[in-house]
């Protein structure tokens, strides 16, 4: 066995309420890390693995304190050095790679002054040396003219330069041990895939020993060797990446790969009740008692104890395991059938152009047409009654842009929308009739924005009722209790400030919103992108079941390509706003035609070690899109040169529906697909 | 992070329970202790101080002149003989009342124009914030000064003017409240709902700009009471014989040098008073979980 | 960059024009003009036609306004009343007197608030922020002439170190004012500091929570080095605008403590003009007072523009 590099005893942390009480924030974690080895923490917002990892680092934030356990790095115990002592391990033996790398560079300070400090801290190079040194670690990330990116400040490179330049810092001081949180989190589908591969790389040439933190189990696949599971601030699991992911032998973690949509699969996944408890809340039994599926009464009472089971070189916290072993983790998933595609439109959306430069004075007065380049451009959709379509991009490709001016809040600038055939949706929101305000409705990405903070439910739900149907007193308060139950919420709900809700729950709320309304069309803005995994199956599937009972429209718009093809029954891609190819969702994954499509669906991580993504192109981001030829032409694999950077191309539809805008021929591109 | 008490168990509160709520949580530290004691105390006696005042306050004696502290007068006498004890439990009451319906009406106004401003942006916003800016601009004292000695030191004269010139700084803030409100979700959500303007102020933005709005207006009242305290002290406030701190402080500051205790009785009477609005504005706003201390006292 | 600092410019100028219409206007519907408030009972035959012909007053306000703008911007003030004599005489030395004061106050306050509020931010809710914030708590409420009234009794009645009330002709020289500034100075510069030192220790505070910050720490960055390098120029960059703000909005404290200590400066100009009812000198004060206003504001605004590295590079690049 090789050695530990880093072994972490019984470590307990918390802090005190204000009303004095103790609360634990991660309890009794007793753990290895082994040299030359990637292990990934995964586990649900607010578990507890941004607190352990730093703990690696012998940094506690300000109010938290250890309660017990120690933290040896080389049987040093971190947690008892002074800053000094400290200093001299923090980016020399150990260093860090932190979350959002945007706002964890120092926005005064050049790229280059802040890796030359990484090095000037812990290296001897001389003046010359390190800064051959800091082109070398730059050229390492894969960041084009290191000279010049070195001169920059953070603002001035984009999400995914600022995360290799936190890895250039955290190379700068040669660790032993680099801790992840959550590095790829925020970045576009295929800019993570780059960094991943990067990373990987890097482990692998330098023999360095990494703890990756994430969410996202897709990520852990491609990168770990070993996996720890936490649940409020526990470890629930632990082994080798592949028992884990394939042979999950705890009923979280179990429930937690049901629960997460895969491009492998059809249809939507499982979903698992309730939520993790909050900090100080958590039952005197198995912290895991109210979701799950296993339980019996010792659990309620009795606390698991982390087992190792030596066959399988894992560790369980569950009394129950030895029935999930004889469970084979082959997946049944629920089936959503995509319905066959009726051509009934509800809502036509023609040659629509979306621009936000404004106008100046002059050019208002002359009524000229001054953008030439609009953010969204000549978008072509048809939505029929009763189906999901979906819209799939990277950030800044305008999907959102492309639901507000739907919704009214944005007016188009050329082109039109029609609603139910023949009416004509004014751009302008005060123009529109209450009845084709109410038709329309909207949900929001994050619940907390969308959500009045200084309203109870009540009040939130009877804004539609009040202002569409104008219901009173027990009218209002009986449609209120129907629209919790919609949504499988008690009607004692009613009470509650959006605070005193979960993240699912006050989503759910955002959801009753909406269909209160009665509404013919529902457009969904990122609707679970601020969920848990657990908590977003839920979501989906309460979306899916009103759909199917009313039978209402969704717009659908996620960055997330897996929920997508849960859900939706067509899809659209959309690159820097102008579409790249649009038709079933079925034929779209199975056959990505267009060059974006292929390299999007490629990029995407599956919660399997097996399964790696391809990388087809660069993930260099464009502020802008070009003025002529093909929007895709900056980044596209297999560009034919002038005639894609001049004329824009012609859509042509394959025999599966799928309709692309290439100047390549759909035939064509299939036969270079198979070649690579 | 701190609020991991248990929020999922919390009850609903009525407003009269939040009210309460808020006002404890102020207690519950040692400066809000100190300040909300001092203001009530303060109150108290401002309402209270007629019925018990031991000898007229305005009764002049020049016999009596410049008496040091005694039993008879703990406070001591001053150049005209009047009891300097007296004269400083009554001083408050002017200035507390004509400040605390300044404020309001700053407070009012400032906060509706703000919000206006917040919501209609564009031209209208720049013009108004321009017009507001000038004013800034110019020193509230130099103003004030004008307008009183134009046109008097009535009350009605002066709890107008206070409130316009204390009530253009709260602009600033209600119209930067409102933006941060205005970018959100939910506003956005209502917008699409086919809200009327009216009802998003009403139903939206007001319950979500009103707490900091308030801690503004809390604030504005005790730099309110400075001002007001230093016009009477350079003889601009109100006008003898009434029993004023800032006018008793320019009385007694001349002959200070050997009848240091009637200057010093008010002193301590406005100080405290100050103090005490100052740090129960600043435990308010900490209650309600407003950071005003990177904003300028404009 | 450089558009954005003639934005700003302009900016200034458009809200000292307002200023100047709104002194003018709020002069013209006060009750009485300058004549007949200036000469008050004796407001009626040769004196007052006389003292109507000297100001102007026969003209319609939007000439007579167009006329004053005109000679303002030529800096010509006009004709003061109780002075008997050109605007520009009374306010020089005045001027020069009262800035002696202001720098001094502003010299001393802002590295003392400087010091105190990175102090109190580092060790927060330890010993010496304690101590250092409820002193600035008690100078920063207490009004000037409070505070002004207490140091003179103090230092010059019972201690008898400085001569308390400033007795010196309007035109001394510099050095002659300078024991006498002592006191006015620091009256001035606690109320200053105090309020100046709680905002940069709040910035500082939540610099010092920022992700940056923690990775500094994670990178191993010794701590005074990271105070320095990392946390100040983020910290104090926002501060510029509000300690600028703070330091206008004091200028009405200068006024009065001017008043108190009897110091021949512009505040005790603000008082005179005003008790004379010499509404040309009032008008020209306005004027002055906020153009001082502007110009902190502004220079406040090139400083943050030119240290601000997002602005910094958006030049270099173009
Ligand atoms: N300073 C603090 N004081 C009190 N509670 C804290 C503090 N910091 C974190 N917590 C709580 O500790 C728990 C674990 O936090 P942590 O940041 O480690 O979670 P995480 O698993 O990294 O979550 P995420 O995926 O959202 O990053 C959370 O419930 C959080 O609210
Ligand atoms: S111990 Fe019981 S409740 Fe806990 S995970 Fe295992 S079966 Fe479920
Ligand atoms: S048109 Fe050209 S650049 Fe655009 S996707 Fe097709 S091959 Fe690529
Ligand atoms: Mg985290």
């Amino acid at each position: 066995m090789k050695t530990n590099i880093q072994e972490i005893k019984d470590l307990s942390i918390g802090f005190k309420s204000q009303k004095g009480k103790q609360i634990s924030i991660l309890r009794n974690i007793t753990t290895n890390i082994r040299k030359g080895e990637t292990v990934g923490i995964v586990g649900e917002s607010g578990s507890g693995k941004s607190t352990l990892a730093l703990a690696m680092m012998g940094y506690i934030k300000h109010g938290l304190f250890t309660t017990r356990g120690e933290c040896l790095f080389k049987s040093q115990n971190l947690l008892s050095l002074n800053n000094k002592e400290l200093e001299e391990i923090r980016g020399r033996k150990i260093a860090m790679i932190p979350q959002n790398a945007g706002q964890a560079l120092t926005p005064n300070l050049k790229i280059g002054y802040q890796i030359e400090e990484a090095l000037r801290l812990h290296t001897d190079y001389s003046k010359t040396e390190r800064e051959k040194k800091i082109s070398e670690l730059l050229n390492q990330v894969r960041l084009p003219s290191p000279k010049i990116m070195a001169l920059r400040y953070p603002h001035e490179l984009s999400g995914g330069q600022q995360q290799r330049v936190a890895v250039a810092m955290a190379l700068a001081g040669n660790p032993e041990l680099l801790l992840l949180d959550e590095p790829t989190t925020g970045l576009d589908v295929t800019t993570q895939a780059h960094v991943l591969e990067l990373l990987k790389d890097i482990a692998k040439d330098t023999g360095t020993s990494m703890v990756y933190v994430s969410h996202d189990l897709g990520a852990i696949a491609q990168v770990c060797d070993r996996v720890i599971v936490m649940y409020a601030g526990e470890i629930v699991l632990e082994g080798p990446v592949r028992k884990i992911l394939k042979e999950p032998i705890h009923p979280y973690t179990y429930g937690l790969l049901k629960s997460i949509p895969k491009l492998s699969l059809a249809g939507l996944p499982d979903s698992m009740p309730g939520s993790q408890p909050q900090p100080g809340n958590i039952g005197s039994g198995c912290s895991f008692y109210d979701r799950c599926n296993f339980s019996n009464d010792k659990c309620k009472v009795n606390v698991p104890k982390l087992e190792y089971i030596s066959e399988m070189d894992t560790s369980v916290r569950c009394f129950n395991h030895s029935e999930l072993i004889s469970i084979t983790s082959e997946q049944k998933s629920k089936n959503h059938l995509q319905k066959e595609i009726t051509i009934d439109e509800i809502l036509d959306l023609k040659d629509v152009s979306i621009s936000y430069a404004k106008q100046g004075i002059i050019d208002q007065f002359l009524n000229k047409v001054t953008d030439t380049n609009p953010t969204v451009k000549d978008i072509n959709i048809n939505i029929n009654k009763g189906e999901t379509i979906a819209l799939v991009g990277e950030s800044g490709s305008g999907k959102s842009t492309i639901l507000k001016s739907i919704a009214g809040l944005l007016k188009t600038k050329d082109g039109y929308i029609k609603f139910d055939k023949e009416k004509l949706l004014s751009g302008d929101l005060k123009k529109r009739n209450s009845e084709d305000l109410r038709s329309i409705q909207l949900i929001f990405q994050n619940p907390d924005e969308s959500l009045n903070p200084n309203h109870t439910v009540e009040q939130i739900l009877s804004q539609p009722l009040k202002l569409y149907f104008g219901l009173t007193g027990s009218k209002l308060k009986s449609s209120i209790a129907e629209l919790l139950e919609k949504v499988r919420l008690g009607a004692f709900y009613m009470s509650r400030y959006p605070r005193q809700l979960s993240g699912g729950e006050k989503q759910r709320i955002a959801v009753a919103r909406a269909f209160a309304a009665r509404p013919d069309i529902i457009l969904c803005d990122e609707v679970t992108s601020a969920l848990d995994v657990s908590v977003q199956a839920a979501v989906l599937d309460l979306l899916q079941k009103l759909k199917e009972e009313l039978g209402t429209t969704y717009v659908f718009v996620s960055h997330d390509l897996a929920v997508v093809k849960a859900i939706s029954d067509r899809v659209a891609v959309l690159y820097q706003g102008r579409l790249c190819e649009i038709g079933p969702s079925k034929n779209v994954y199975q056959f990505p035609s267009h060059p974006y499509t292929e390299v999007l669906i490629g990029a995407v991580l599956e919660p399997d070690p097996d399964i790696k993504p391809k990388l087809v192109a660069e993930d260099i981001v464009e502020e802008k899109p070009p003025e002529i030829g093909c929007s895709f032409q900056g980044r596209c694999p297999r560009i034919i040169g002038d005639k894609c950077r001049n004329e824009t191309p012609p859509w042509q539809i394959g025999d599966n529906g799928n309709a692309i805008r290439c100047h390549i021929g759909i035939e064509e591109l299939k036969i270079q697909q198979s070649q690579c | 992070m701190e609020n991991s008490k248990n929020i999922f168990n919390e009850n609903p509160k009525s407003s009269l329970a939040k009210v309460l709520d808020i006002i404890t949580t102020m207690a519950s530290k040692p400066s809000g202790f100190i300040g909300l004691a001092i203001l009530i105390f303060h109150v108290i006696l401002a309402i209270s101080s007629p019925w018990f005042a031991p000898y007229d306050y305005k009764a002049i004696n020049p016999s009596l002149m410049l008496n040091a502290p005694s039993s008879e007068f703990w406070f001591g006498t001053d150049s005209l003989g009047r009891d300097v004890f007296t004269r400083t439990i009554l001083g408050g009451r002017t200035a507390l009342t004509i400040t605390f319906f300044g404020s309001i009406i700053a407070l009012l106004w400032g906060g509706l124009l703000g919000i206006f401003c917040g919501l209609v942006g564009g031209r209208i916003d720049d013009i108004v914030m321009r017009i507001v800016d000038a004013f800034l601009s110019i020193p509230w004292i130099l103003a004030m000064l004008l307008i009183v000695s134009l046109l008097g030191t009535t009350t009605e004269v002066l709890i107008p003017a206070l409130g316009f010139f204390y009530g253009k700084g709260i602009v600033r803030v209600a119209r930067a409240a409102t933006h941060d409100v205005i970018a959100k979700d939910f506003i956005v959500s209502a917008k699409a709902r086919g809200h009327s303007n009216l009802s998003i102020i009403w139903n939206e933005i007001l319950p979500n700009v009103r707490d900091a709005i308030l801690v503004e207006g809390a604030m504005r009242w005790s730099w309110m009471l400075l001002g007001f305290s230093s016009l009477s002290f350079l003889g601009f406030g109100v006008s003898p014989p009434t029993p004023d701190w800032g006018l008793m402080i320019s009385n007694a500051r001349g002959l200070m040098s050997f009848a240091w205790w009637a200057v010093i009785a008010p002193i301590v009477g406005l100080s405290s008073l100050i103090i005490g609005i100052n740090l129960t504005a600043d435990a308010f706003a900490k209650a309600l979980g407003i950071d005003r201390s990177t904003k300028a006292p404009v | 960059m450089f558009f954005l600092i003639f934005k700003r410019f302009v900016l200034g100028l458009i809200t000292l024009f307002i200023v100047s219409l709104i002194t003018f206007i709020g002069v013209e519907i006060l009750p009485g003009d300058a004549c007949t408030s200036y000469l008050e009972r004796e407001a009626f035959g040769e004196a007052l036609a006389a003292c109507i012909k000297r100001l102007g007053l026969d003209v319609p306000a939007h000439e007579r306004y167009l006329s004053w703008a005109f000679n303002v911007i030529q800096g010509d003030f006009g004709y003061s009343l109780s002075g008997q004599m050109q605007i520009n005489e009374v306010l020089g030395p005045r001027v020069k007197n009262s800035l002696v004061l202001a720098s001094a106050a502003i010299i001393i306050g802002i590295p003392l608030a400087l010091i105190l509020g990175i102090i109190t931010a580092l060790w927060r809710d330890k010993m010496p922020d304690i101590i250092i914030s409820t002193v600035a708590i008690f100078s920063m409420t207490i009004p000037e002439f409070i505070s002004a009234t207490l140091l003179i009794l103090i230092v010059a009645i019972w201690l008898e170190w400085l001569p308390g009330i400033v007795i010196v002709p309007t035109d001394v020289t510099f050095f002659e004012l300078l024991p006498n500034i002592i006191l006015p100075v620091i009256a001035i510069a606690m109320i200053m500091t105090a309020h100046m030192a709680r905002m940069v220790r709040s910035s500082v505070i939540q610099v010092m929570a920022s992700d940056y910050i923690q990775m500094a720490i994670l990178k191993g960055v010794p701590y005074w080095k990271m105070v320095f390098k990392h946390v100040l120029p983020n910290a104090l960059l926002p501060a510029i605008n509000v300690v600028a703000l703070t330091i206008a909005w004091l200028l009405g404290g200068v006024v009065v403590t001017e008043v108190v200590f009897n110091y021949p400066g512009l505040g005790r100009l603000v008082i005179e003009s005003i008790s004379n009812r010499d509404l040309p000198v009032v008008q020209a004060l306005g004027i002055i007072l906020a153009s001082i206003y502007v110009s902190i504001n502004f220079i406040a605004d090139l400083l943050t523009l030119m240290l601000n590295p997002r602005l910094k590079t958006l030049q270099t690049r173009k």
